[in-house]
């Protein structure tokens, strides 16, 4: 190496470059250009939820917060008015926590299941639940229907919530699962086994040692599930018909069906409402969500 | 503080025989060594005693009480695993202090407890810190301490030194041989360095996949190897063998490799021929005397490689197409290609079975 020409080193100095150059101008094009029109359509909601006219979509005149309105007077779009924001909000908000508590405790108990116990049909199993994530809500609709019909979850208000909480959660449980047994399988056998060569009772190694190691797992459920049963929306449509137990999903979805006289800034408003939690999730757990993919369990 | 017997263990996984068929009984306050080379089975030893893994057929008992399907928390042991298997999200400190929270000892004496037993292994200036941010010497050093400190019956390690430089190592040899000593605690030690476990143990037990090859104090494994196996093993550099026949000329015996001839005494002669034909003849390396000039009953051979150790050298000495290793003092001036004679004492050298392995003297 040393005894290379000098030019020769300098050619390859500029190729390193070069090279480098290049993969960052790909990781431009593939990665940031693609997220250009997912900026611009959020840049579009907030300008519009918070001016009264935009110029080209996105450059606001003015300020005001009479789109959002909602939040203290009654919801009102053309001529019909709508239920008030904030029971609404809560029965999506019921279905979000309810998803995501019986998610994170089965599932947690599941994923220690498939992760560290050796049963008859394991490996079956778990190509079984991934198979189950696949299938989506939609073709479930009439079978879940007469379901809940049979246990007298339709038709009753929050009952139907709940029904819709149990289908939801159990339609997530698979795909949570899987997630929180990788969380597991990153705690090696010998650390359980010095906690109980230590003294633990099973109960109190799965408190102080395994449920500590696979916390940023279940966070990650737990945000997920919860994301995911507060913007469902197929099951709600389908089952809820008064409109008290509406959640902002199926509320949204009614307001932009009244399609002749839709208010634009109102619409932003209420969306930007809706995306608060996952605006809020993504930008505090960002490492904790990374962390799924990286996994492992470091100090 | 007990005594520790293991009657006809043996753990199975699947088709591997992983232990086969141990008895071993370790005396209260005894220093037993585990001696063997990867995988034969050590660690699964060690894991049944601690009560993670049940034998799958056969006792273990402490004290005469049968404890085989004791939870491992009843147990009271203290166990360092070969991969330290410390507690990622506590702090050092912690990790130390976990064994006496679970027991509900009181908090300063807990505290008194971890600062004296991470002072004796010289990690008391890491107590705040996280395993991940330790190196391996000192992660092994905090399992240590972590096994330590609960003041156990039996004390567990499995190759717990191994990741110490060699200064420290040293050190730790004799805190640990000691500590083991003041606290008269049972002590199993699991390790494939034969020197370690001829300078710490009381006994050593030797195993070859999962079966165990003698179990005896340091001195008469090196002197009185049960086999070919625990010959090979212990002593470095190793024993040389050599395979051959005895043969009786008019009423003296000889041992013939087919190479040379080893006139041997008539005794001794008359006992191997009694069981077998073929025999191996072993002799240790340091047992050896070199000279340059034909000696009666000297073996020939040529000065292949010299060795220096500083303190003495290792001669490789073809003998036909096998290399013997002798031990010799570096005053000896030997160049490679020269003739030398090899002399072997009679009373130090040792004869196996051919087919069996057994030690026949
Ligand atoms: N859980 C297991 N499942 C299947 N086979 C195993 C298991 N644990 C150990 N074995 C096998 O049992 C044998 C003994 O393993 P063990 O870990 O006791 O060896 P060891 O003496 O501790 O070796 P080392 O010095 O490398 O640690 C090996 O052949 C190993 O492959
Ligand atoms: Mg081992």
């Amino acid at each position: 190496m040393l005894s290379l020409p000098r030019y020769r080193i300098e050619s390859r100095k500029t190729k390193a470059l070069l090279r480098s150059i290049i993969k960052y101008l790909i990781v431009i094009v593939v990665a940031v250009i693609p997220l250009i029109p997912v900026w611009i359509m959020y840049l579009w909601l907030i300008m519009q939820s918070f001016s009264p006219k935009v110029n080209l979509g996105i450059i606001p005149l003015g300020f005001t917060l009479n789109n959002w309105r909602f939040l203290w007077s009654p919801l009102k779009m053309g001529l019909k008015t709508y239920p008030n924001i904030w029971p609404i909000t809560i029965n999506t908000l019921l279905i979000a926590l309810g998803v995501s508590g019986i998610v994170v405790l089965i599932s947690t108990l599941g994923g220690y299941a498939l992760s560290r116990m050796e049963f008859a049909g394991r490996t079956g199993m778990m190509k079984f639940i991934i198979a189950l994530h696949a299938f989506p809500s939609v073709i479930l609709l009439i079978a879940l229907f007469i379901i809940l019909n049979k246990l007298g979850l339709y038709g009753k208000g929050y009952v139907t919530l709940l029904g819709i909480t149990l289908v939801k959660a159990g339609l997530e449980i698979p795909m949570a699962s899987w997630i929180i047994k990788g969380f597991f399988d990153a705690i090696p056998w010998d650390v359980e086994w010095a906690a109980l060569v230590d003294g633990c009772t099973r109960w109190r190694l799965w408190r102080s040692i395994v449920l500590p190691l696979v916390l940023p797992g279940i966070g990650a459920i737990s945000i997920f599930s919860f994301l995911s049963g507060w913007s469902e929306f197929l099951l709600v449509f389908t089952y809820v018909k008064d409109e008290a137990y509406y959640t902002l999903p199926v509320l949204i979805y009614h307001m932009i069906g009244e399609y002749k006289m839709v208010d634009w800034g109102l619409l932003a408003a209420l969306g930007l409402f809706f995306t608060i939690p996952t605006i809020i999730f993504f930008s505090t757990s960002q490492k904790l969500l990374l962390r799924i993919y990286v996994g492992g369990v470091k100090g | 503080m007990v005594k520790v017997v293991l009657k006809e263990v043996s753990k199975y996984f699947g088709k591997v025989r992983a232990v086969d068929n141990l008895n071993l009984e370790i005396k209260d306050g005894e220093f037993v060594a585990l001696l063997g080379p990867s995988g034969c089975g050590k660690t699964t030893t060690l894991l049944m005693i601690a009560g993670i893994y049940k034998p799958t057929k056969g006792r273990i008992y402490f004290d005469n009480e049968d404890i085989t399907d004791l939870p491992p928390k009843d147990r009271n042991i203290g166990m360092v695993f070969q991969s330290y298997a410390l507690y990622p999200h506590m702090t050092v400190y912690n990790n130390i202090a976990f064994p006496l929270k679970l027991k509900k000892t009181p908090k300063h004496v807990i505290h008194e407890k971890v600062v004296k037993v991470a002072r004796l292994l010289r990690i008391d200036n890491l107590l705040d810190r996280k395993p991940s941010q330790l190196s391996g010497g000192q992660q092994q050093r905090v399992a240590l301490a972590r096994a330590l400190v609960k003041e156990p019956d039996v004390l567990l390690l499995d190759e717990p030194l191994s990741n110490l430089d060699a200064k420290l190592r040293i050190y730790m040899r004799a805190e640990l041989k000691r500590l083991q000593k003041e606290l008269k605690v049972t002590t199993i030690y699991v390790t494939h360095d034969q020197v370690e476990a001829m300078s710490m143990a009381d006994r050593i037990a030797v195993m070859n996949q999962g079966k165990l090859q003698q179990y005896a104090e340091p001195n008469i494994l090196y002197d009185k190897p049960a086999n070919i196996f625990v010959a090979g093993f212990i002593g470095n550099p190793p024993m040389n063998f050599i395979e051959g026949s005895i043969m009786e000329v008019n009423g003296e015996y000889y041992f013939d490799s087919g190479v040379f001839k080893l006139k041997i005494h008539r005794s001794l002669g008359e006992m191997i021929s009694s069981k077998t034909e073929e025999a191996i003849l072993g002799f240790r390396p340091e047992h050896i005397k070199l000279v340059t000039t034909k000696a009666p009953n000297a073996i020939k051979g040529i000065v292949y490689v010299v060795e220096p150790l500083g303190r003495d050298m290792v001669v490789n000495i073809k003998v036909n197409d096998t290399i013997i290793k002798a031990l010799a003092s570096p005053e000896i001036q030997l160049t490679p290609g020269q003739q030398i004679y090899i002399i072997l004492d009679e009373r130090k050298i040792h004869f196996f079975n051919k087919s069996t392995g057994e030690a026949i003297v």
